[in-house]
């Protein structure tokens, strides 16, 4: 290998010395420049920010440092010298840990398997090992995993959190996080940023990519936006020391969008709420085991018009709320009504053609089928149905003339309809999703996390279409971690703990108080308020 | 009924049933961990019948059984090793070339069979056996189950030494990762591809010497196709094991003893018709399907080639 000797030419404005150099490198898709001529500084000591719109081509920087992808141009340095990452194995030998935007773990291994997984095929599973070094992790980093349970039925925060322990237990010296706080609770997101500074004060560099200006500029001691895949301006720790949070985040909004910031904290939505009721939800339980908690007795009444918030910590059962009324989980007991219509036994199908949409926040997995083109994608759950279908024969014109409204009217960033769905960036799949739920005769549409990973504009949008829904007259169950997003849009918001409902509150927008009302419950405090009457029938133990 | 159930039908079912069931047994330990790493290994039959006929040349032209097993391996390993180039390295269709490799190979292997020995089906001397004192003497069950050669000991032991290495090392979970997620695999350091392709020549040298067995200890001959879709139902106890080796030597026995009851009634003379006889181990097998077709589970990946970093 060659040791560059223009290298110090090639440093970005602000240079020193760096772990990891990025020298003009641009990536190629077919129809996009994904990476386009970036050149960056890595530092240790440091937490650097890459911030961008959904597709600005940030992922693929990651890959591109993670050896899952070359540069079509441009190269990198480790430590001065110029180096090729050719595969993963390179980049984690040349210290580099990688915690993608998609989950890299394989569902049907045990926790403790997915954290050696990699090692060599004839050592034994080096068990006390990583017991050993579980414990330190807990100790300084508060996290503990349960190593026997089987990955795949952990929710996603604590499958996340596998992750970034996989990374830490590497001791490497670069550690790269693809949004991974979009997983987590607002104090999930501040513990690892905790972490972040932990290990960045022990000399280590830390990528972290994230949607959340609020965390760029708190976490972050360095931050570079990226623009459709070129470098759009960069903010050194001099200059972020001498700014204050808003203007930066000012900053940080005119240089990825190029206007002043609108975005802010969104005004409280005025409720449409009318007094039919829509759905209602009697006593619903479901069966939970060691790693997945059950439903336990879970009441709620919806009305037209009307926003429900979920709040809760994430993996406390809003994922099992969602699937149990979306018809995907059996129940153990309970009753739900659509418009008055018991629909306990209906199946997904019926309740979709009933009006019950909803919306999932496992994109890839459950969401969409990653080859098939986006247009297809959009029909999924429509299959055999006109207009796409009539008589059993696909009108492949209408499907794609379908897709292409959807397109235009979500602003999906796309080279077309026929483009395969898994290729798109994560917020651009979530659009396609989102249109395919809002299509036809849309009555409860349940959304779960439905602003995850989304850049700023797209949140908003969402956001008001989530509102504009609300408005036509359907009942909105809106689930998230993000409490800002459910104080501003919701009517109502249940908070959920341990697979119950703690409490229900009305958004009477009195703030910052209602925040700390609904963090007690989150904590598992009990308060009761416009609950229907507790039901006698059930002896479940509190 | 009762002059069915005498010492020479029993022990005549008895032994049929374990001859049948080591070919299949190999193949299907075979095909399980190469369906574990992901990939669905169609050119099984293929790679037995080439084992069947390399074996059987290396043992005629050698007088060793041994290295007739051996060249069986070999035979079985070559086709594999072109099922690794295409479908492991090139990414090209498991299913197309697995089914592309079995004709290849039934064709090859009559051909070169009818080059070297015409119309002829020379035999080989009946194999040693390994009698253990005492127990080779028991009736009904000595002779069938303890009067045999080596190498039927030796598929049963690789029955336990392949669980205790996917119980214990991490090779069981780096096939699964393989099979399941390759691209977790990769990105964790392992190496998809090369997990892949031990798996796939594994396969190709377990099935190989299934074929070897087929012809050297069951049948004493070769002949063009004589594997008659023991690989393919390796391919189903694969399926049905849900990776575990016990249960594709349980399910091995149980097609075994269905193709042995076969032979074993025509023998006893019993007054059922030929062809209901000649039906039954194919009805063990959709038998087995509708019971336990259900058990089977699929690694998500089967079946798909791994590209790295494509979406
Ligand atoms: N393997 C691939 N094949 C084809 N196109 C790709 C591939 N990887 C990325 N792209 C495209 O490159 C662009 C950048 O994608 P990337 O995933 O890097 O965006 P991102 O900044 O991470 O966005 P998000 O915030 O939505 O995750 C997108 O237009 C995407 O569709
Ligand atoms: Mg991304």
């Amino acid at each position: 290998m060659t040791q560059a000797a223009d290298n110090r030419t090639d440093l970005s404005p602000e240079t020193g010395a760096g772990i990891i150099g990025v020298h003009h490198v641009t990536k190629r898709f077919p129809g996009v420049i994904a990476v386009n001529d970036v050149s960056l500084t890595i530092h240790p000591g440091e937490v650097h920010v890459l911030l961008g719109e959904n597709g600005a081509g940030k992922s693929t920087l990651v890959g591109i440092l993670a050896g899952l992808q070359e540069p079509d141009e441009g190269h990198l340095t480790l430590n001065g010298r110029q180096t090729r990452l050719a595969s993963p194995a390179d980049s984690l030998e040349a210290g580099i840990s990688t915690v993608f935007q998609h989950s890299m773990l394989v569902p049907t291994l045990t926790v403790l398997e997915n954290l050696t997984l990699g090692a060599p095929w004839y050592q034994r599973p080096p068990r006390a090992r990583i017991e050993a070094r579980m414990a330190e992790l807990q100790r300084e980093f508060a996290l503990s995993l349960p190593l026997d349970a089987v990955t795949g039925e952990l929710s996603l925060g604590q499958q996340q959190q596998i992750e970034i322990a996989r990374a830490l237990l590497r001791d490497s010296r670069v550690l790269i996080l693809d949004e991974a706080t979009s997983m987590l609770t607002p104090q999930g997101a501040q513990e690892l940023g905790a972490r972040m500074q932990k290990l960045v004060q022990s000399g280590l560099a830390v990528i972290f990519i994230t949607h959340k200006l609020a965390e760029a500029y708190r976490f972050g001691h360095r931050i570079s936006v990226l623009k459709q895949g070129a470098l759009a301006g960069q903010m050194g720790p001099e200059q972020l020391g001498a700014m204050t949070e808003d203007q930066a985040v000012d900053e940080i909004v005119r240089l990825m969008f190029g206007r002043e910031s609108g975005a802010g904290t969104a005004e409280q939505r005025q409720s449409s709420a009318r007094d039919e009721t829509l759905l209602r939800v009697e006593g619903l339980s479901t069966q939970g085991d060691a790693d997945v908690l059950g439903l336990a007795d879970v009441s709620l009444s919806l009305r037209a018009g009307e926003i429900l918030g979920v709040a809760g910590i994430d993996g406390n059962g809003q994922k099992q709320l969602a699937e149990a009324l979306a018809g995907q989980r059996p129940l153990t007991a309970g009753r739900v009504e659509l418009e008055g219509a018991d629909i306990t036994g209906a199946s997904v199908a019926q309740r979709r053609r009933r009006g019950l949409r909803y919306l999932t926040d496992d994109r890839l997995e459950e969401g969409s089928i990653a080859a098939f083109p986006i247009s297809e994608n959009t029909v999924l759950k429509d299959i055999g149905q006109p207009p796409f279908w009539v008589n059993g024969v696909e009108r492949p014109s209408r499907i794609a003339q379908h897709a292409r409204d959807l397109i235009a009217k979500f602003n999906v960033y796309t080279p077309g309809e026929t483009t395969p769905i898994g290729r798109l960036s994560g917020g651009n799949i979530q659009k396609v999703l989102l249109g395919r739920e809002l299509s036809g005769e849309a009555r409860v549409v349940v959304f779960n996390k439905p602003t995850y990973g989304l850049d700023l504009q797209n949140i908003e949008a969402s956001r008001r279409r989530i509102a504009e829904i609300a408005g036509r007259g359907m009942g909105v169950i809106l689930i998230s971690t993000d409490l800002d997003e459910l104080m501003a849009l919701s009517d109502r918001i249940a908070v959920m703990e341990g697979g119950r409902i703690r409490g229900v509150v009305k958004n009477d927008g009195s703030g910052e108080a209602l925040r700390l009302r609904i963090g007690r419950m989150m904590a598992g405090e009990e308060e009761r308020e416009e609950q229907p009457a507790p039901d006698e029938r059930k002896e479940t133990t509190a | 009924m009762s002059g069915l159930l005498t010492e020479a039908f029993l022990s005549s079912l008895l032994t049929g049933a374990i001859v049948a069931a080591i070919p299949m047994l190999l193949a299907g330990l075979g095909e399980q961990m190469s369906e574990k790493a992901g990939v669905l290994n169609i050119g099984i039959e293929g790679m037995m019948l080439m084992g069947a006929y390399l074996g059987f040349f290396v043992a005629y032209e050698t007088s060793s059984l041994w290295m007739g097993f051996l060249g069986g391996m070999l035979g079985g390993a070559l086709v594999a090793v072109v099922m690794a180039v295409l479908c492991v390295w090139l990414g090209l269709n498991q299913i197309v070339i697995g089914i592309g490799l079995t004709l290849g190979a039934e064709g090859l292997t009559a051909l070169l069979h009818h080059f070297q020995f015409s119309r002829t089906y020379p035999r080989l001397p009946a194999p040693e056996r390994l009698d253990i004192p005492g127990l080779t003497d028991l009736p009904v069950i000595g002779p069938s189950l303890f009067g045999r050669h080596l190498i039927v000991y030796l598929a049963v032991l690789a029955v336990i030494v392949l669980a205790a290495l996917y119980r214990r090392t991490n090779l069981g979970m780096t096939l699964r990762a393989a099979g399941e997620r390759p691209a977790a695999l990769d990105v964790a350091g392992g190496n998809v591809l090369g997990i892949r392709v031990v798996a796939v020549l594994f396969t190709g040298a377990m099935a190989g010497l299934g074929g070897a067995y087929l012809a050297n200890i069951g049948a004493g001959l070769f002949i063009p196709f004589m594997t008659g879709g023991a690989g393919f139902i390796g391919i189903v106890l694969a399926m049905l094991a849900r990776g575990r080796p016990l249960w594709v030597l349980i399910g091995a026995l149980i097609f075994g003893a269905a193709l042995s009851l076969t032979t074993a009634l025509q023998v006893a003379g019993s007054n059922i018709p030929t062809d209901v006889i000649q039906m039954l181990p194919f009805a063990a097998v959709m038998l087995v399907l509708v019971l336990f077709g259900r058990r089977a589970k699929l690694p998500s990946a089967l079946a798909a080639s791994y590209e790295r970093g494509a979406r």
